[in-house]
């Protein structure tokens, strides 16, 4: 812990430095300095007490953000107890914010930044209001370290698996969402009629509506879970007639109406290894993340495989192998995830200013070939050790010493 | 159903249960064409007669590729090389070969040419998209020892996830039987092209398999039905089964001999086990723990049988000395790991470090999606074992994707390498295969283009896509 509030300078020189916010650089110097990025360039003056990461040769790129997930949320898939992303008991789970229940000892957590993500969505799951989700930056002993920021959305369904909390019809699912939203705004204009219990019963609880708020006053993004074209369609038209902010997720037949959603200035959150239909997404495809990016929608890649969130540099690759350039690929892994969940400040390129969270490659960071030589968070250098790496090393050589 | 901003894991993942949409079974029993004459007078119950391959080969003109860069998966890289499939069969592979009359050519410049794929663990077709219940026909879980059901009668040849993989360059799968029980049936071997019937796929020549499962999975499905509920109740259960095949292995086997007076009575369920008994009929294991699968070991061993292969196997590395000595091989993911205990140990050298030990470690799917990108798994794998100090060589990761899995299905005499005499099925990509940015562009299975790229004409629909699913490239 005193490591991390050390004043630290750390000098990145001679790599290829890909800012993702200008063109790259050849033979530049990243300077890190308490945290955040000092300066950027060719011309930067390397203090004489700067630790030293020679990059010549290498890549050196904003860590990779995750816009998906359960990081910190589950740590054994089949084991209930380890799990703490979905509230059992409520289909309107507004007020339910995740981030008590993140582990900052998951072993998730060095598995993945060593391959260089660095800062992940937390989100909720389930039910037809999942709650809040927040990001996270994959390094820090309590939460409030860990902590980028929360919440960054609100997490709805409006997929196939929100029937079943609204009757069991996509009708259904969107007449409740009204109700809660008008109920949420009555509430907020009679909340001392409320307090008298003068009202009749509303569509949910009161935290969960006072949860509502923030969202219907265009504060804070609903992230939508919607897959089929229509009922990205509906989620547009709710975004509309409440005035929402809208980011959807998934939209596994996006590409089908990419205008559209270029023209409603709401950005997606894709994951682009996704093409096995069912009858909520026929028309996925691998192409959706590319031809969402051509009509200009503001496109996030994702792993949703919390374990495997590593494998966001493989998403990433294939998504430029169906059609998107290198460029929008690496800026949908940085700073657009951090435009779309409103850090683009602090975090998602590597600018003076930013949050220093930086990672160097010894070549394209989507290709296999590629491995990770460097990870700095929050201006701090990670050790490149998992519990992965310990049992690797454990039986390298057989029989393994105990 | 999928859901995007969080996974939906958890039981799902890894040849799961019952309970869950994804299983996995193995049964691998596949042989040289050669021999099945020979299988079929050792035994009564295998390859009978009633359930045939119908599986034709698909006529096509000689096809050369040239001046393309060959990874023939036998020990070979040849730069600016060549192919010639005609009849079915690679006749010449090298620098400069010589091509019949009345091929059609095809430029191979910057292509590299790999043989067809092979995943020895899907559950495409019995476990089908889109996913609804009324295609859920993989686990048949209403007993932990269902040895007399077979892959081949779930299977659906018109899933539609059946021509993703093709683009993806696999050639041969096995499908599975679901992990939900202790034995959960016979495997299908197939050839993956467009078909009408099941039959119409079968891998000519090819034995079934036998797909079992360890660990959690048949615990969780049967725990509060009777049992088994804990590790040791799986293994008894599996001890039970084959002693009681032995006895009607024996019995069979006595009344085969001069076939006097009435035979004895038919039991699909050891007709089965009797087959693996008698060598027939190859084990394919889901097994996650290095402790289980040594324990699977001493049960192979009391019994006479060979487990052919562990399956997902996450745990193979740290027991590679054992299996290799053993001579079975593992079907392992590159990376997968975590969703659920017993696959908490995984790691991402796990294939590499089998072959460090003498192994003969293989890449499976288990996956509708992975089994779309096999070479990128491998490629994974090879990487992280080089990074790692292990000199895994390309020709031995792609091993990890042709021959090694044909070996576990018994056909590696017949597919996996790109040699003189073995079976046309071929890739062409658009790059190095273990790149991230290659794709298969074309598609051979037994020299028939069964996949091109560049075009529609080679591009299989499923029945289920037509007017529903649109196609690739196109607007609906």
């Amino acid at each position: 812990m005193i490591a991390v509030l050390l004043a630290q300078t750390i000098a990145v020189t001679g790599g290829t430095v890909y800012p993702v916010s200008g063109p790259k650089i050849a033979n530049a110097t990243v300077l890190i300095r308490d945290g955040k990025i000092a300066a950027v360039g060719t011309s930067v003056v390397v203090p004489s007490d700067a630790t030293r990461i020679d990059a010549a040769g290498k890549w050196v790129t904003p860590g990779l953000i995750d816009g998906g997930g359960q990081m910190g949320l589950v740590e054994i898939g089949a084991v209930a107890g380890t799990r703490d992303g979905s509230l059992a008991t409520d289909s309107v789970a507004a007020s339910f914010n995740v981030a008590e229940g993140l582990n900052p000892a998951s072993v998730l957590i060095p598995v993945t930044r060593i391959e260089g993500i660095t800062t992940a969505l937390a989100a909720p799951a389930g039910h037809l209001i999942s709650g809040q989700a927040v990001l996270i930056d994959l390094e820090g002993a309590t939460i409030e370290q860990m902590l980028v920021k929360s919440p960054v959305g609100l997490v709805a369904n409006l997929s196939e698996a929100a029937k079943d909390e609204a009757g069991g019809s996509r009708a259904g699912v969107s007449a409740r969402l009204r109700r809660l939203f008008r109920d949420a705004l009555e509430y907020e204009r009679r909340k001392a009629d409320f307090n008298r219990a003068q009202m009749q019963p509303l569509a949910a609880a009161a935290p969960d509506l006072e949860a509502l708020l923030p969202v219907l006053h265009g504060r804070l993004p609903l992230i939508a879970n919607a897959e089929r074209r229509s009922d990205i369609e509906t989620a547009l038209r709710l975004a509309k007639e409440f005035q929402l902010k809208l980011i959807l997720a998934g939209a596994a037949e996006g590409w089908e109406i990419a205008g559209e959603i270029a023209a409603a200035g709401v950005p997606v959150l894709v994951q682009p290894l996704d093409n096995i239909p069912s009858y909520d997404s026929l028309g996925v495809r691998y192409e959706n993340a590319a031809l969402l990016a051509k009509a200009g929608v503001k496109v996030v890649l994702l792993e949703t495989d919390t374990h495997n969130a590593r494998n966001l540099r493989q998403q990433a690759g294939n998504a430029v192998s169906y059609g998107m350039s290198w460029d929008q690929a690496l800026r949908a892994v940085t700073l657009s995830p951090s435009e779309v969940f409103g850090v683009a400040d602090r975090y998602g390129s590597l600018e003076p200013g930013k949050v220093a969270n930086v990672v160097v490659w010894s070549g394209d960071p989507f290709e296999f070939t590629t491995e990770v030589d460097h990870v700095i968070i929050r201006g701090k250098e990670v050790p490149l050790r998992s519990r992965q790496t310990e049992l690797f090393q454990r039986y390298k050589t057989l029989p393994p010493k105990y | 159903m999928r859901n995007p901003v969080y996974l939906l894991v958890a039981l799902g993942i890894g040849c799961a249960s019952a309970g869950a949409r994804r299983t996995e079974t193995a049964n691998p029993a596949a042989r040289p064409p050669a021999s099945v004459s020979q299988a079929a007078a050792e035994s009564a119950s295998v390859d009978r007669a009633q359930y045939p391959s119908t599986y034709r080969r698909h006529p096509n003109p000689p096809v050369l590729i040239r001046n393309a860069t060959v990874m023939t998966a036998a020990g070979q890289e040849i730069r600016n090389g060549s192919i010639v499939l005609q009849d079915g069969r690679i006749v010449a592979v090298g620098e400069k070969v010589d091509a019949p009359a009345g091929a059609v050519v095809v430029d191979g410049t910057g292509k590299y040419l790999t043989p067809g794929l092979i995943d020895d663990h899907s559950h495409l077709g019995v476990y089908a998209a889109p996913g609804t219940d009324a295609e859920s026909d993989g686990n048949e879980a209403t007993n932990p020892i269902t040895a007399e059901v077979w892959a081949e009668h779930s299977f659906w040849p018109q899933d539609p996830q059946i021509p993703l993989a093709i683009a993806g360059g696999i050639t041969t799968i096995q499908a599975l039987p679901g992990s939900a029980n202790l034995i959960g049936g016979r495997s299908a071997i197939l050839k993956l092209i467009p078909a009408r019937t099941v039959q119409e796929m079968k891998f000519p020549g090819a034995r079934y398999g036998l797909k079992m499962a360890c660990g959690e999975n048949p615990k969780r499905v049967y725990g509060r039905r009777g049992g088994p509920s804990t590790r040791m109740g799986n293994m008894a259960g599996y001890r039970s089964a084959f002693s009681q095949a032995e006895a009607y292995r024996r019995k069979w086997d006595s009344w085969n001999k001069d076939k006097k007076g009435d035979p004895p009575e038919r039991n699909l369920r050891l007709e089965t086990l009797a087959e693996v008994l008698r060598g027939n009929i190859y084990v394919q294991n889901h097994c996650y723990r290095a402790d289980e699968m040594a324990q699977m070991v001493d049960l192979a061993h009391e019994f006479g049988f060979k487990i052919r292969s562990f399956h997902h196997a996450v745990e193979s590395y740290k027991i590679a000395d054992l299996l290799a000595k053993e001579g079975t091989s593992v079907s392992v993911w590159a990376d997968w790991w975590g969703f659920k205990e017993e696959a908490m140990d995984g790691i991402q050298q796990n294939a590499a470090l089998n072959q460090q030990a003498g192994g003969r470690p293989l890449i499976h799917s288990d996956s509708p999606s992975g089994i779309q990108r096999l070479n990128q798994e491998a490629a994974k794998a090879m990487y992280a074992g080089q990074r790692a100090g292990i000199p895994i060589t390309r020709d031995q990761a792609l091993r990890w994707i042709t021959v090694n899995p044909a070996w576990t299905l018994g056909l590696d005499s017949i597919v996996g390498t790109l040699e003189p005499g073995k079976m046309a099925d071929v890739v062409v990509w658009s790059g190095d295969p273990f790149s991230v940015y290659t794709k298969a562009v074309q598609v051979y299975n037994e020299g028939w283009l069964v996949y091109d790229r560049n075009d529609p004409a080679h591009q299989p629909r499923t029945d289920f896509e037509l007017g529903q699913v649109p196609a690739a490239g196109s607007d609906r």
